[in-house]
């Protein structure tokens, strides 16, 4: 698996529903179009919710797994087109 | 006489123009990105469903209103923090330290002690509080709209609510509510 560079990362270990996917949201305002976040989850309902909070952002979700109870994310900032 | 043009547009070629025509209306549509939520209950429980939905809402970049009515106006009350309260009478989804039969969830002392043990549950699982989740609401632009009947009976004046709570009644939700197609009774 190719290495996915990442531009920032929020830690969002031991938070549960909402706040990964407030504190997301926050996040990636602050990035620029086309750089990556990368999201550290603890929450299980974090494997449905990123998936959904990047298809409904229009932000990429690049890639995803787990590492030791740990969920990992990647997501591509995209920037709304109007 | 009319000759078929061998480039003539075909059946489905106008279908598959017409289907992403559609399809790049509805992504258009700002309807998409607005969520409009009553929030009708005053029970710690029942603080959080509103709350929760009207900031992972705003995290994907909707517009949010959550109209507060009835008892719900406890949730963005200054006083908040005391008046949320959780009684296991007659819920028997409640979870409790050990079996206890339904007359005595009635004692005094009961709805304290449910509330004390729900919020450090709560804390000790991580889930944020409600101050935590108003907070993040406010800081999202959700609009939080007290509703100005109730208000009138319960004795409420504007000055009883947290900064930020706009004042309304039927009419201005529905009007939101119109342009949404995510809409919410709690």
């Amino acid at each position: 698996m190719p290495q996915i560079h990442e531009d920032a990362v929020l830690d969002a270990r031991n938070l549960l529903c909402p706040m990964p996917v407030v504190k997301a949201g926050k996040h990636i305002r602050t990035l620029e179009d086309g750089q990556v976040l990368k999201i550290l989850a603890t929450d299980r309902g974090a494997i449905a919710d990123f998936p959904a909070w990047a298809e409904d952002t229009g932000n990429e979700l690049l890639e995803w797994h787990e590492e030791d109870g740990v969920f990992v994310f990647f997501v591509r900032k995209v920037e709304e087109e109007d | 006489m009319l000759e078929t043009q061998p480039n003539a547009l075909t059946e489905e070629t106008v279908r598959a123009i017409v289907r992403e025509e559609v399809q790049r209306a509805f992504k258009k549509d700002p309807a998409r990105k607005k969520a409009c939520i009553i929030s009708s209950k005053g029970t710690l429980d029942w603080a959080y469903p509103p709350l929760i939905l009207a900031t992972a809402s705003a995290a994907t970049g909707m517009d949010v209103s959550v109209f507060f009515t009835f008892y719900g106006l406890n949730v963005i009350h200054k006083d908040f923090e005391r008046l949320l309260k959780v009684t296991p009478v007659g819920n028997p989804a409640m979870p409790m330290p050990v079996p206890m039969p339904d007359i005595l969830t009635s004692l005094p002392g009961m709805t304290s002690m449910a509330t004390g043990m729900m919020k450090s549950k709560f804390s000790k699982k991580h889930v944020a509080s409600i101050r935590e989740l108003l907070d993040v609401a406010v800081e999202s632009e959700v609009k939080l709209i007290a509703c100005q009947m109730t208000m009138d009976v319960f004795g409420y004046t504007q000055d009883d609510f947290i900064d930020g709570v706009e004042f309304g009644g039927a009419a201005a939700f529905l009007s939101e509510a119109r342009k949404s197609h995510l809409t919410l009774f709690i």
